[in-house]
């Protein structure tokens, strides 16, 4: 098995990028239930880079999606502290988190979730329309986007018209719209096969580190963690780098 | 809001039950709508009709022309009081009237009025033995020129010319002279019948408010004609004081009610069962970014824009259904007022129907969308 290795240059356009992506700082999610407690997430300590993809792998029940929850602005801790490309989260109300999530990450899902009467490229533009509207910028950019993920002769097609690997690819697409600090991937392999999730793979890496932007991949596939620039287990809410 | 407006593009397929129930719905409405406001106007047209500020029965009438008598000291009583400026005798009778052609046994209602100021749309009293016919009574083969025989003791009165909206009680007006009116009440009812000058109502034309004038009336009456005592009413008091009116409104309102009241439910049902049917898809856009409101305002233009198609296929198929009805073959008046008001209603309960769903969405966490693979 080879490892790729990381990247030589790096491309810091801005002061922000020199933050780091993610930054979680004894980071405590506790669920009550009834008179006890669940743990799910016991203090985590996680930094991730600029650029940096890394893949956060455990069992079902671990915490991991807790982890990519949190770090997405979805779920509030418990305690701790929560930065994501320089913007501390902690404090951040619903409404906060809601525009956080507009603009600061990206999310693909498992099933991936595309908007089933929407084209490929309104899948894309969709984003913008849920917020602040910019109009012309934005789907300049999702034909951009459709153009380097190889969708442009797809921008038409219901996500019933495309393939598993397109699918995937528009999902990916939608995730990087808004320009993110970070994009969470959440099992983007677990509905395909060896060969298909490893192309998905290696696409998610070059798309991301060619943007050099920072992705966590959550997995419980082994096989696909040499993609990533390292892995971070997880166990009972427990991380171990 | 964008969202929501391109699937109702793009998948129609999914609001057709509800746009067709909602269809339904809106016909009933506005049929039930322009029946009312239909046997509202054909029994109310006369008294719409008069060109006067208060209208004056006798005290124990009940507002019913039939059963009031104003004798001819009263009027005088009321023509002394300085606020009033002008007062007509009003009468009518309702009989059948045989129409020329027609068969033996088929015989139009007609109720012919004897009046001395002319109603709204209704020329100058014309000369003994000669009425003006309402237009409804065309439906019955009434023609002008005609002579129609009123009643058993069949007296004739000719046709000489048309008025319109002049119904009473359902029947189409004749308008006659006052003497024409009494000899035709003394020939048909002699029961009913009257002497001399009595009316049964007057008109009064004044320059008070009209319920003002009609106070000061009962008031003057009250005091010189104990035995014989007005009860004066405005035109629209006295429109709504026709017998069955108040009864009428009341009956079609509560149905209309309880009409809207389905469209409520119906709408309040389909929304949310589309939202748990798109409980993941809402997940997964609060998850981007959307806020609920976002997510809540769409639902609620999908249900304003089938509310409107609906009410715009209703409004034509009601449109469609009076003029393929025979005129005078139902008493269905469609307006726009009517429509208008029905489909503000219908968009009323649509937002109502669809604020069921509130906090379904509201409760919809974005968290659902990570670590599920549906």
């Amino acid at each position: 098995m080879t490892i790729p290795s990381p990247p030589t240059a790096v491309h810091f356009d801005t002061a922000l990028h020199l933050e780091p992506a993610l930054h979680l700082d004894d980071v405590r999610k506790v669920y009550p239930m009834g008179d006890a407690e669940v743990v799910a997430l016991a203090s985590a300590n996680l930094t991730v880079g600029s650029d940096e993809m890394v893949a956060l792998v455990g069992p079902s029940g671990s915490g991991k999606t807790t982890l990519c929850s949190i770090a997405g602005g979805i779920l509030s801790a418990t305690a701790g502290r929560i930065t994501v490309g320089g913007q501390d989260i902690t404090g951040f109300s619903d409404k906060e988190l809601t525009s956080f999530r507009q603009e600061s990450v990206g999310f693909v899902f498992q099933a991936v979730n595309l908007v089933p009467f929407l084209t490929a490229r309104e899948n894309l533009i969709v984003v913008d329309e849920l917020g602040r509207r910019t109009g012309a910028p934005a789907r300049e950019r999702a034909d951009q986007l459709l153009e380097e993920l190889g969708l442009a002769d797809r921008a038409k097609n219901l996500p019933s018209q495309l393939s598993g690997g397109q699918r995937q690819r528009v999902a990916i697409g939608r995730a990087l719209m808004n320009e993110p600090d970070l994009v969470l991937f959440d099992e983007p392999t677990s509905a395909l096969d060896t060969e298909l999730g490893e192309q998905v793979m290696e696409l998610i890496r070059s798309e991301m580190k060619s943007r050099g932007t920072a992705a966590i991949v959550v997995t419980h596939d082994e096989r696909i963690t040499h993609f990533c620039d390292r892995s971070v287990h997880i166990i009972d809410g427990h991380l171990d780098a | 809001m964008i969202l929501a407006l391109r699937e109702l593009r793009r998948r129609p397929g999914r609001f057709a039950t509800a746009g067709v129930i909602l269809t339904l719905i809106a016909v009933l409405l506005m049929f039930l709508g322009g029946l009312l406001d239909g046997l509202i106007q054909a029994s109310t047209g006369a008294v719409r009709a008069q060109d006067a500020d208060v209208i004056v029965y006798s005290d124990n009438a009940q507002a019913s022309l039939a059963r009031s008598r104003i004798e001819p000291e009263v009027r005088e009583t009321i023509e002394l009081l300085s606020a009033v400026t002008e007062v007509g005798g009003l009468g009518v009778v309702q009989l059948g009237a045989r129409v020329p052609d027609a068969g033996p046994r088929d015989l139009a209602g007609v109720a012919l009025f004897g009046y001395e100021l002319a109603p709204t749309g209704v020329p100058d009293t014309p000369a003994d033995g000669e009425v003006y016919a309402d237009e409804v009574l065309r439906a019955d083969g009434v023609e002008a020129g005609m002579e129609l025989l009123l009643g058993p003791a069949r007296s004739p009165v000719t046709v000489i010319g048309f008025v319109s909206d002049t119904s009473f009680n359902g029947q189409g007006a004749l308008w006659a002279s006052p003497a024409t009116w009494r000899d035709v009440l003394d020939a048909n009812r002699p029961d009913a019948r009257v002497s001399g000058e009595v009316f049964q109502a007057l008109v009064v034309r004044g320059d008070a408010e009209p319920d003002d004038l009609a106070a000061m009336i009962d008031r003057i009456t009250a005091e010189y004609h104990t035995a014989s005592a007005t009860r004066s009413l405005s035109v629209p008091d006295a429109v709504n004081a026709i017998p069955g009116v108040e009864e009428q409104q009341g009956t079609f309102n509560q149905i209309i009610g309880v009409t809207i009241v389905i469209a409520l439910v119906v709408i309040a049902l389909f929304f949310s069962l589309i939202t748990v049917e798109r409980a993941g898809l809402y997940g997964v856009l609060k998850a981007l970014g959307a806020r609920s409101s976002t997510i809540f305002a769409g639902l609620v233009a999908q249900a304003v824009v089938v509310t409107l198609i609906a009410s715009s296929i209703a409004a034509a198929l009601t449109i469609a259904l009076d003029a393929a009805l025979p005129p005078g073959s139902l008493p269905l008046a469609v307006s726009a007022d009517r429509i208008i008001t029905s489909v503000l209603l219908l968009l009323v309960a649509a937002v109502v129907g669809c604020s069921f769903s509130l906090r379904r969405v509201l409760r919809i966490d974005p968290a659902s969308a990570i670590g599920s693979s549906s």
